[in-house]
């Protein structure tokens, strides 16, 4: 019968199951940060047990490090978190990229970068954007940290088998249209819980044309449409991209497994539960306006009105979102002022995120009435990418040039926007309060955001750049 | 994990939808690494001013819900981060049961692992509640072996629950302990995919 890749991945890690209960499956990676882990190591203390697979985890430092004045941490509480992490990899034989490792970085980046995450492979992290390993034709989802406990112990997790759905992403993108603006659009058009129980494959014309890290930011932000988890069938851009990675299998071996990793793919005629369909040609540069990532729009329209919605509790969200957002109903997108830009994140700071933002920079002077900081994903990101000199080109035009870490998308760190203020920025949450209690937060693409450090407001970067001929 | 069957009390009315984990605890209070003592941080930025002070307007700081132990919300409860920071915040500010017409997965999730009992219940059902809860405290009963919720006047409502997740809150069981007992089936995975 034919099966979709989301089928075959889960029927290959059922290690039991039985009518009524979840399916317990098996874990093939391990990804583990400290800000959710430290009660799961806690756990496992408590109850005299071990970590089952120390070799299926990899740690890393991301979400409280700081981007500058490496490595002195002010916060207290932030510097136990980070030695706490230290202190439980040594303790039960973690392999740890520390805050100083070359290959520290962000968990969802590195995985990737290093090679971790291959196609067919189930992934958890205590972290919602682990669906961006999905990517590469991966079961990846976030779970809580009772979870994490629970796959130290015993490298599985009971799981109730979710629907399937597919979105097509049907014919070409038009041009200076990226993929974070086909996210950004899709979580507008269907909403935010549209996912909700699924495991979403993406599919069509638009997304097999795109590299692996246009689909990573794609596969990121399936948890902001409520999906458990996001995932793409692997092809030989997958392949090509692995092949040389630091754990991928290396010769023959290699060979074998990108052929078992191309028969992933969906069979032709395999069903999902719900198809959901967006023609690219449709979508334009996008940006939010509101405090969730489905209130959001393209660069030429304006923010909705409440006579545009049909419920009661659609209208009173869009006026506690246009409050707390200090914006008006009906405004032109493109008159919104900024002062901050933040380029960085998961969905949104590998390499070819900073060259798109680069190339928009070049030349040009930051406004003055804007800070803008770019936090590369990965040291390894940071390095590629001063090898190819953006950092002088970001340096030159006012930007600030940083470490790497989560950052400004969380603000858990000291780089925080403050209160009233608002923030063009590549992450992926508009919720209240994300970079900083009362902060402004508007989600783009590396170029858009770019394009509006330059300006001091949201502008349309296709009429920044001449079209192809 | 304690385990949770019946609950009494009056309901905490928060019409919002898509409350998110942001919202429920905010980032500056994940760096501890206990899982205890998150309560007084709930809905910090809702329940207080940017200056600091109680926010006497938002419905946690109003003196007749105190001591509640149910929170009735709209729909996709719990959306956005996996932090169980959420549910270890609601826990600790004294909730045991939480009602929506839906959950976001992961936090859904976390409630299992935490003994507390998320209720779906209709968007019609959940409307009533909430407007009952609004006007003035409104008193419920649960009963989860029964998956029942029935309120002061007489209304009673019944919910689903997967019955895997049910016998673990009404045990208290801890999951780890019992995927032990799947040692042999754990073992003979490894030995087929080494």
């Amino acid at each position: 019968m034919a099966k979709t890749i989301i089928e075959k991945i889960w029927d290959q890690h059922i290690v039991y199951e039985e009518e009524g209960k979840p399916d317990l499956l098996y874990i093939d990676l391990h990804l583990i940060h400290e800000v959710t882990s430290p009660q799961a190591f806690e756990g496992l203390r408590l109850a005299g047990r071990k970590v089952r697979r120390p070799d299926l985890c990899f740690a890393t430092m991301d979400h409280n490090v700081p981007t500058k004045n490496l490595p002195i941490i002010q916060d207290p509480i932030a510097k136990k978190q980070i030695s706490t992490l230290e202190r439980n990899c040594e303790e039960f034989a973690i392999q740890l990229a520390h805050m100083e490792h070359p290959d520290q970085g962000i968990v969802h980046i590195i995985g990737p970068e290093l090679g971790l995450t291959q196609p067919g492979k189930t992934i958890v992290c205590g972290d919602s954007h682990t669906s961006t390993h999905g990517a590469f034709g991966a079961i990846a989802f976030g779970i809580g940290t009772s979870e994490v406990e629970h796959v130290l112990s015993t490298q599985t997790l009971w799981q109730s088998k979710p629907k399937t759905m597919e979105i097509r992403i049907s014919g070409q993108l038009g041009y200076g249209v990226a993929a974070k603006d086909v996210i950004l659009a899709i979580i507008a058009k269907f909403g935010i819980d549209v996912g909700t129980g699924h495991i979403v494959e993406y599919t069509g014309e638009a997304i097999r044309n795109m590299t692996m890290e246009e689909r990573m930011t794609i596969c990121n932000m399936s948890i902001e449409a409520g999906a458990k988890a996001g995932l793409i069938s692997p092809d030989e851009t997958t392949i090509d991209y692995l092949r040389g990675r630091r754990y991928a299998p290396e010769g023959p071996a290699f060979e074998k497994a990108a052929q078992q990793w191309l028969d992933l793919a969906t069979d032709e005629g395999a069903t999902y539960d719900k198809v959901l369909e967006i023609e690219a040609c449709e979508i334009e540069p996008f940006v939010t306006w509101g405090t969730n990532p489905s209130m959001g729009t393209g660069i030429s329209k304006h923010i909705p009105r409440a006579e545009d919605y049909a419920s009661e509790s659609d209208k009173e969200a869009l006026k506690k979102a246009l409050a707390y957002m200090g914006l008006k109903e009906g405004a032109p997108i493109a008159s919104i002022e900024i002062q901050h830009v933040f380029i960085g994140s998961c969905t949104n700071a590998r390499l070819s995120d900073l060259r798109s933002a680069a190339k928009i920079v070049a030349g040009q002077k930051v406004h003055p009435t804007v800070t803008a900081i770019v936090v590369p994903g990965s040291r390894t990101v940071k390095q590629q990418a001063e090898a190819e000199g953006l950092d002088q080109i970001f340096i030159e035009a006012g930007f600030e040039w940083r470490e790497s870490g989560c950052s400004m998308c969380l603000a858990m760190n000291d780089d925080v926007v403050p209160a009233g203020e608002r923030c063009a920025s590549t992450s992926n949450r508009n919720f209240e309060g994300r970079q900083g209690a009362g902060s402004r937060t508007h989600l783009m693409s590396p170029a858009m955001a770019a394009a509006a450090a330059i300006a001091g407001k949201f502008v349309d970067v296709r009429t920044l750049q001449p079209a192809h001929a | 994990m304690k385990p949770i069957n019946i609950v009494e009390s009056i309901i905490v009315p928060l019409n919002r939808k898509n409350v998110d984990t942001d919202q429920i605890i905010s980032k500056e209070f994940l760096k501890r690494i206990e899982r205890t003592g998150f309560g007084n941080y709930l809905f910090y930025h809702w329940r207080h001013h940017p200056d600091g002070t109680r926010n006497e307007d938002f419905v946690l700081n109003q003196p007749q819900y105190e001591n509640a132990k149910v929170l009735v919300a709209h729909e996709n409860f719990g959306c956005g981060s996996s932090r169980e920071h959420a549910p270890w915040a609601i826990m600790d500010y004294g909730f045991q049961v939480v009602i929506a017409p839906s959950f976001a997965d992961i936090f859904h999730n976390n409630c299992f692992k935490n003994g507390i009992l998320p209720i779906r219940l209709t968007v019609k059902e959940v409307e009533e509640l909430l407007a009952k809860g609004e006007r003035a405290p409104y008193q419920i009963h649960i009963n989860l072996a029964e998956q029942t919720v029935a309120g002061e006047d007489g209304v009673s409502y019944s919910f689903d629950i997967d019955p895997y997740y049910k016998q673990m809150l009404l045990n208290g069981w801890d999951e780890i302990s019992l995927t032990f007992q799947y040692e042999e089936h754990i073992q003979n995975y490894e030995k087929q995919h080494a």
